[in-house]
């Protein structure tokens, strides 16, 4: 298809535009979070970094940091073994209702958030457990599945079964199959799921507010409670810019890792 | 002497007796797979889908008004005053005109953005575009709708932008909650319709035109028909997740309340109504899959 001069460049300008709506907001919580200015003024009349200090310095964000972190770990510890688990389970065996597996695991993700942190809460006090870290980590783990499930599902269809039956024809256990064949086939496949795993509970909003107790603040939790408190508002832009970088880093790594992985919830 | 043949031997037994559960696994490939099975499902189906299910009967429970207890007794008043209160029949419709116009607006951002990647760039400029599209999906989501607040608040970035031009920004509402949900859920639009353009065979494009068509002929009577499906793909995720929020309205909505906040305010006090509600956008996005199936773009998800 031949285009004409002019739609290319309508087209690039569209581009253009597109790309700059996507990343000016991002740019000025960065730049905020230098702002002189209390309220955010625009634009900034001056720069500091009094904001970063105060954010390091501050107790609250520093205790929630710890508890995200402890999440993360937690959830993705468990999706890991779930994952993998199933993803090997479908591609391996042929079983009823293995198309519906698929749908199962995507399920905690697509309903919306809404629906899975009321069925969860709700389900968290008929049993009668206790909120808190558990809670949450269970809540995390729930939707954090997925995304080893794809990782390591997309990395085994491309590797072919019959290594792992030339191990057993040389004799080789099934535990030293796993160790010394499969395994290391899926080392980065499992890195990269767990880092976008790790990086889908530490920016998770929803269903942490309806799993975690009173006690339990994870960051986005922390920001969220401190956005509407005036006097924190410079603190809580300078957590907000750190959280850009901080939640952008492991995905980065896991691209370079995995060519299977697009990202995002798709 | 005998003290090594009698560790040789059991070297070689320690080393059988896996080999040995290993072959019985091997000739018992159920129980393999029960092994597999067994831990995922009983998380996602017992777990997850039963505390789904419980969900749904908490909504035909009560409340006692006076102790705030979920009384256990079978009943359709939750329903009942849902259906009756024309309060929340507009929350409902409200969220649905808001997920649609998002879904919509995502589309015609997606469209020239996703055909410019795949059909104009040069390919090896290609993977660059993608890769600054999808990064920012990844940043976070609390930062993402906290950095529209700051953008359209009073004396904001858009209000000293626009200001030249005689305008202003448009303030908290149900005009910040659209754009800001169009801004979050972009990206999922953009990927499918863009990984549909690229999938778009040269030969089809090249035989509109040899058959006469124009530019604009060819896009709308071939490309955009084999683009369809995938933005139907896109258009899942953008409405469902915009069904589903609370928050973007709880910090840019102002007064405007859409279903999620029903749910999330209903929570504390009473459980059984929010579980009503919130089945709301579960028979909606069960509808809209539905629908949505008969076009046979899940196929591509």
């Amino acid at each position: 298809m031949t285009l004409s001069r002019t739609s290319k460049i309508v087209l690039a300008v569209a581009m253009a535009l597109g790309l700059a709506v996507i990343y000016v907001p991002l740019l000025v919580v960065v730049v905020n979070s230098f702002n002189a200015d209390r309220t955010f003024g625009w634009p900034p009349p001056g720069f500091t970094t009094e904001w970063w200090h105060r954010a390091i310095g501050n107790q609250g964000a520093t205790d929630a940091l710890i508890t995200s972190l402890k999440a993360g770990l937690g959830a993705t510890a468990i999706a890991l073994v779930l994952g993998t688990m199933a993803a090997f389970a479908v591609d391996r065996f042929t079983f009823f209702g293995r198309q519906t597996i698929s749908l199962l695991v995507i399920l905690p993700i697509a309903l919306p958030g809404i629906v899975t942190g009321i069925a969860l809460n709700n389900a968290f006090q008929v049993l009668g457990i206790n909120f808190g870290l558990f809670t949450v980590v269970v809540g995390h783990a729930t939707f954090c599945i997925v995304v080893v499930y794809n990782n390591v599902l997309a990395r085994l269809r491309r590797t072919a079964g019959n290594v792992v039956e030339a191990s057993a024809d040389l004799g080789a256990g099934m535990l030293q199959t796993f160790r010394y064949v499969t395994f290391p086939l899926l080392r980065s496949a499992l890195l990269a799921g767990a880092l976008l795993s790790f990086a889908l509970s530490f920016d998770e909003v929803i269903v942490t507010t309806f799993t975690a107790g009173p006690g339990t603040e994870t960051l986005p939790i922390w920001i969220l409670s401190n956005l509407f408190r005036p006097n924190q508002a410079p603190i809580v832009n300078a957590v907000a810019a750190a959280l850009i970088v901080l939640s952008v880093i492991p995905v980065w790594l896991a691209q370079r890792l995995s060519s299977d992985t697009t990202g995002g919830r798709i | 002497m005998s003290g090594t043949v009698i560790e040789e031997r059991e070297v070689v037994r320690s080393a059988r007796s896996p080999r040995r559960t290993s072959g019985f696994l091997h000739r018992h490939r159920w129980l393999q797979l029960s092994g597999l099975l067994s831990a995922p499902m009983l998380w996602l189906l017992v777990a997850y889908l039963g505390a789904l299910a419980m969900m749904f009967i908490t909504a035909f429970w009560t409340t006692d008004p006076f102790t705030n207890d979920v009384v256990r007794v079978w009943s359709l008043e939750n329903f009942k005053q849902l259906v009756s209160d024309r309060a929340y029949l507009n929350v409902a419709v409200r969220s649905v005109v808001v997920a649609s116009l998002v879904t919509l607006v995502c589309a015609v951002i997606a469209l020239p953005m996703a055909f410019f990647m795949a059909r104009v760039v040069r390919p090896r400029w290609r993977g660059a575009f993608v890769v600054a599209v999808l990064t920012p999906l990844w940043a976070s989501y609390l930062v993402k709708v906290y950095a529209w607040r700051v953008m359209l608040q009073t004396d904001g970035v858009l209000d000293s932008l626009l200001r030249p031009f005689g305008l202003s920004s448009p303030g908290f509402g149900l005009a910040a909650i659209v754009i800001v949900l169009t801004y979050l859920w972009l990206p999922y639009m953009i990927l499918p319709v863009y990984a549909g353009f690229e999938r778009l065979p040269d030969s089809y494009v090249d035989a509109s035109s040899d058959l006469g068509a124009r530019t604009a002929r060819t896009f709308r009577s071939v490309m955009l028909p084999m683009v369809f499906p995938s933005l139907v793909a896109g258009s899942i995720f953008t409405f469902s997740l915009s069904l589903g929020d609370y928050i973007t309205a709880q910090i840019v909505g102002g007064k405007v309340q859409l279903i999620g906040n029903v749910v999330q305010t209903n929570i504390v006090l009473n459980l059984p109504f929010a579980a009503a509600v919130a089945t709301i956008p579960v028979a909606v996005m069960v509808i809209y899959l539905a629908v949505v199936s008969r076009t046979g773009a899940l196929d591509n998800l």
